[in-house]
């Protein structure tokens, strides 16, 4: 497996994983309370540091546990690094594009920020399941 | 993407005849990954036309002996 396919895995792993803590935090905090008016924006940028962490953790560790993948990168691998990338892109203008309408029509700043979070972690994953199925199943 | 391709390749073979090199000689000769000179040889990745080049030269044969494309 290339270092390129381990990165992707590692991050679709990552996302999932701080996504489904996150949002056992803010339901946990919910309580009673609508869920507009939970506290979010601490939670969501300890989340987002964890994220920025773990990845460069991991990779640090894939490299190790591979050294003589670690710096090697193709034509391929840059292929299906811009192709999964232009993939999940559009989960990303989405999202602002979301965030905007919800702006206008004033709706709270918990939605707002979370449509946003909530469009990276779906940029991200769709991403790297678009590199996964790149390396796997053939890219022309 | 995965829109399989119609290019086909004797790599394995002239791999074979060329004192059997590894896939990993092959890779360090063009300087690509192992893991891309894999999927080039199962059609799972279509080289660019500079690529291709320098693989036929790898086994000094003309490209079309290492690529074929069928006739429509």
């Amino acid at each position: 497996m290339s270092f390129n396919e381990k990165s992707a895995w590692i991050m679709a792993a990552i996302t999932v994983g701080s996504y489904v803590a996150y949002l056992n935090i803010i339901l946990g905090n919910a309580h009673n309370l609508p869920l507009a008016d939970v506290p979010y924006a601490s939670t969501l940028l300890w989340t987002i540091g964890a994220v920025i962490v773990a990845s460069i953790v991991a990779h640090i560790v894939a490299a190790i546990a591979a050294p003589e993948d670690a710096d090697k990168q193709d034509q391929r691998d840059r292929e299906i690094e811009r192709y999964g990338e232009y993939t999940g892109h559009w989960f990303v203008v989405a999202g602002a594009v979301g965030a905007l309408g919800m702006s206008m029509a004033e709706l709270s700043h918990f939605w707002i920020a979370n449509v946003i979070y909530l469009a990276l972690v779906v940029a991200t994953l769709v991403a790297s399941a678009a590199k996964i199925l790149a390396y796997r199943r053939g890219f022309q | 993407m995965a829109k399989p391709t119609s290019v086909t390749n004797t790599i394995r073979s002239l791999r074979f005849v060329n004192g059997e090199m590894t896939q990993a000689a092959l890779a360090d000769r063009i300087g690509v990954t192992r893991q891309t000179v894999i999927a080039i040889e199962q059609g799972r990745y279509s080289p660019s036309l500079e690529l291709a080049f320098q693989i036929a030269q790898v086994f000094k044969v003309p490209l079309d002996e290492v690529f074929q494309y069928p006739d429509t």
